[in-house]
């Protein structure tokens, strides 16, 4: 059975690649057409063989269950890729490189000196109810002023075109590794796609991971003993710890492999002996970092590591306290940060936000639930969230109890409709929605990847990408101009 | 290399070679017994005095009939020393170190795992077994021709071999002693009875019989068969060759002195023996200290290139690392008990 575009539905949202039933977008006519001239067996084919490749490459995300230990999951994938024209692309990624440079200016300020609140810009409160503010940190001059090392901002795309922010993960994000794993993939199974089109390469991360992780260290060399440090296998990110440790060459330690000498050094407990480390890319969060700091109870961590990045002995990536500014309603201030601190307009659009904090805004969000998606500021993965077109009077009615009763907790949003690729589903081509997790690197210089990491939700409407709940992944290219040679 | 890194293979070893040891016994045990009449069969019990699980196999079985031991010793979770727990224990201390070990052995190892769990059942039935055990011991051997096919000849596979080696004398200096114990209640000169055919399952569980026959031309009798399971220069199932493999394999690591102390220790001591003269007696204590020395050798590995124990009791149990349970076993315990 062949590809008949015309039947594809993508009237009512944006899709990236098909513009209206029959008709490509500007870029993509030539790849819609070769889709067509496989059809769709062997569509369903390539991405049999693509499945195969997956579990062979041993690509897996680790769901936890108390019965059977740890278990692989294979990552879900999808081979139809997502297209995106450079000229967008690059205004995108100097909007990610503006919104993460003030992000860190404001961090940096948040730990010192507290100017933005001092002028009136950020309001003291919203600070004093940061969960993930740690007073740890306060005066703490981490290696070039950069807190933020490795940033993944997640975007999406709205029903008229416009390219939204949709949050900054400051902490841990992950899918970095997905990324370049989709792209070898795609490569494999559709090798001839790539005879027509030259998307930009994404496979130097590793080595530019290295070069922002190095460029941290307190101790200059050629290479620093960079390690990266994993809660463990037991972790759904375990498979790209191990990754981005065997990319980079380095290390994979856990916190029982480290510890802080009286020199306030770290070291690691090797075969030949103790062996001091320099830089940490750290994948365990905040608070299991260093028992002596934080959570007393971690095993998870290394007694005295913040002693030793306070003295400047090691570098932590991310700082910790990074996260402050990866709180919901921080997020609603980042045009103001970026005015703030730049002293220019943002260039990415934040989703207009409501504020329940501000009494305009409060009851603008309980007079409109049905319409918007409201969120709590400090949970992550869709969790606590109401999204209302979806939801129930009742739902309603208890969302609103817990927006009144701590408001400055609480932001909402219009419910966004997420742009749409075409997506092998059974044995047809559907649109699917999906975001994008870029990643920003920044240390001595800043690095945006090219593109990120394409999350789809496979089931029809859905809006969730998250992978331990069904969501799926895409390449994503980024095409240099738009003619098919 | 990473000293966790260095523990996980060494405990991988470890319990590949004990997962096999087991198997064997087991077998041999099942073929002996065919072969003696009633009043003489030793029975099931001497296989459980090997591995030093008594109190915990009376624990939880009445009596040591067959269908309670075979059990106990392939299948039962409760207890760490069955190949069942063996295999796990091998494969979660795979899983963490998946980078280091070439794949198709994790998968491999992955798989013998599961058929050890699946056909578990098939194992514990008379007419299962052997098929059974037999897989299971190919399965061991297939690992480690294939580590040392394709793995990196580097530190990492210097742990292996001391796992493996240790794990090994381990194992070949129990089976020496109970089953001797077993077969001589006090010394004689006068053969008794089936004796032969008793001191040959010794060799069998060992894969000892052909190169025996083929290395000493002489009959299966007490004194050369000691000497021959501990003295051989290259029976690789000797204490000799094992002792020897483990010196090799330190020598070639760094900060190596206490360990090769021991190592040379028990070398001397097992020069110094002349087995067909001791009594059982003699024997007995013999290998007894000869198992401390042997412990001892663990302990200082461990304490040179381990990760030191933690120091307190971890706090939180819900914090994952603790899980992969490495390094205490039964039958550590019972090598403090011994001494």
């Amino acid at each position: 059975m062949s590809i008949d575009w015309n039947d594809y539905s993508c009237e009512d949202f944006y899709d990236e690649l098909v513009e209206a039933p029959g008709k490509a977008r500007d870029c993509v006519d030539g790849l819609l057409q070769d889709l067509e001239d496989l059809g769709h067996d062997e569509l369903v084919t390539r991405q049999e063989a693509a499945d195969v490749a997956i579990k062979e490459m041993g690509i897996t995300f680790t769901v936890y269950s108390e019965e059977g230990g740890a278990i692989d999951r294979t990552w879900p994938f999808d081979i139809i890729p997502r297209i995106i024209p450079q000229s967008e692309w690059d205004r995108v990624e100097a909007g990610l490189r503006q919104r993460v440079q003030a992000l860190n200016l404001f961090i940096d300020d948040l730990y010192h000196d507290q100017r933005i609140i001092a002028d009136g810009v950020f309001p003291a409160e919203v600070l004093a109810k940061s969960v993930n503010f740690r007073p740890q940190c306060v005066g703490v001059n981490p290696p070039l002023g950069i807190w933020a090392h490795i940033c993944g901002s997640d975007l999406v795309r709205d029903a008229d075109g416009t390219i939204y922010v949709l949050e900054d993960n400051l902490r841990v994000p992950s899918g970095v590794s997905y990324m370049l794993e989709n792209r070898l993939v795609t490569k494999r199974v559709f090798p001839e796609l790539f005879e027509h089109y030259a998307p930009l390469p994404v496979d130097d991360y590793p080595s530019q991971l290295f070069d922002t992780l190095a460029a941290l260290s307190p101790r200059p060399a050629d290479y620093p003993e960079v390690v990266v440090l994993t809660p463990g296998i037991y972790n759904s990110a375990y498979f790209e710890h191990a990754y981005l440790a065997q990319q980079m060459g380095c290390e994979l330690v856990e916190g029982r492999d480290l510890f802080v000498d009286d020199d306030d050094c770290v070291y690691m407990r090797t075969v030949d002996g103790a062996e001091r480390v320099d830089v940490i890319y750290r994948r365990v969060d905040d608070l299991f970092l260093d028992p002596e700091a934080f959570l007393p109870d971690s095993a998870l961590g290394v007694p005295g590591l913040l002693r030793a990045w306070k003295a400047g002995k090691v570098a932590l990536a991310n700082a910790p306290g990074a996260g402050v500014a990866d709180d919901k309603v921080v997020y609603a201030f980042v045009p103001e940060i970026i005015r703030y601190y730049l002293d220019a307009d943002p260039i990415i659009p934040n989703v207009p936000t409501y504020r329940c904090m501000d009494s305009d805004s409060l009851a603008y969000t309980l007079e409109h639930m049905e319409t918007l998606v409201v969120k709590p500021a400090n949970e992550s993965g869709g969790y606590g969230m109401l999204v209302g077109p979806a939801s129930t009077k009742a739902e309603r009615e208890r969302f609103a109890e817990l927006i009144k009763k701590d408001p400055r907790n609480y932001i909402s949003q219009p419910a966004l409709k997420l742009s749409t690729v075409p997506t092998i589903i059974g044995r047809k081509l559907e649109p699917r929605h999906v975001d994008l997790r870029p990643f920003i690197l920044s240390a001595d210089r800043q690095q945006v990847t090219m593109g990120g990491l394409t999350r789809v939700a496979m089931r029809k409407g859905s809006l969730v990408v998250n992978s331990s709940q069904g969501g799926g992944s895409k390449d994503t290219w980024i095409l240099p101009d738009c003619a098919k040679d | 290399m990473l000293s966790r890194v260095a523990e996980n293979i060494y405990w991988l070893s470890r319990y590949v070679e004990r997962a096999e040891n087991t198997a064997r016994i087991v077998s041999v045990n099942a073929n002996l017994l065919l072969d003696l009449p009633r009043g003489i069969a030793p029975g099931w019990r001497p296989l459980i005095d090997i591995t030093g699980a008594n109190a915990l196999f009376e624990e939880h079985y009445k009596d040591y009939g067959e269908r309670q031991v075979v059990r106990f010793l392939i299948g039962d979770e409760r207890n760490s020393g069955s190949i069942l727990s063996a295999l796990s224990a091998a494969r979660e201390n795979c899983r963490t170190i998946r980078d280091f070990v070439p794949r198709e052995s994790w998968e491999l190892l992955n798989e013998l795992y599961l058929y050890a769990r699946d056909e578990l059942p098939k194992g514990l039935t008379k007419s299962g077994r052997h098929v059974y055990l037999k897989h299971l011991i190919q399965g061991a051997q297939t690992m480690t021709g294939m580590l040392s096919g394709t793995m990196l000849h580097d530190q990492g596979y210097d742990f292996l071999h001391l796992g493996r080696f240790i794990e090994r004398t381990d194992m070949t200096t129990r089976i020496i002693d109970v089953r001797s114990a077993n077969l001589l209640p006090e010394e004689t000169t006068e053969l008794r009875p089936f004796e032969t055919i008793q001191w040959v399952s010794v060799l069998k569980s060992l894969t000892g019989y052909q190169a025996y026959r083929r290395s000493e031309q002489i009959r299966v009798l007490r004194g050369p068969v000691l000497r021959f399971l501990l003295q051989h220069p290259v029976f690789p199932r000797s204490v000799n060759y094992s002792l020897e493999s483990l010196r090799k394999s330190l020598e070639k690591l760094p900060r190596n002195e206490a360990t090769l102390r021991i190592a040379g220790r028990l070398k001397r001591m097992l020069e110094g023996v002349e087995p067909r003269r001791l009594n059982q007696q003699q024997l007995k204590s013999f290998i007894d200290e000869f198992q401390i020395g042997v412990g001892d050798l663990h302990d200082e590995i461990a304490r040179t290139w381990f990760l030191p124990p933690p120091e307190l009791e971890p706090k939180s149990p819900s914090q994952s690392q603790s899980q992969v349970q490495t390094t205490t076993t039964a039958r550590e315990n019972k090598k403090e008990e011994r001494g």
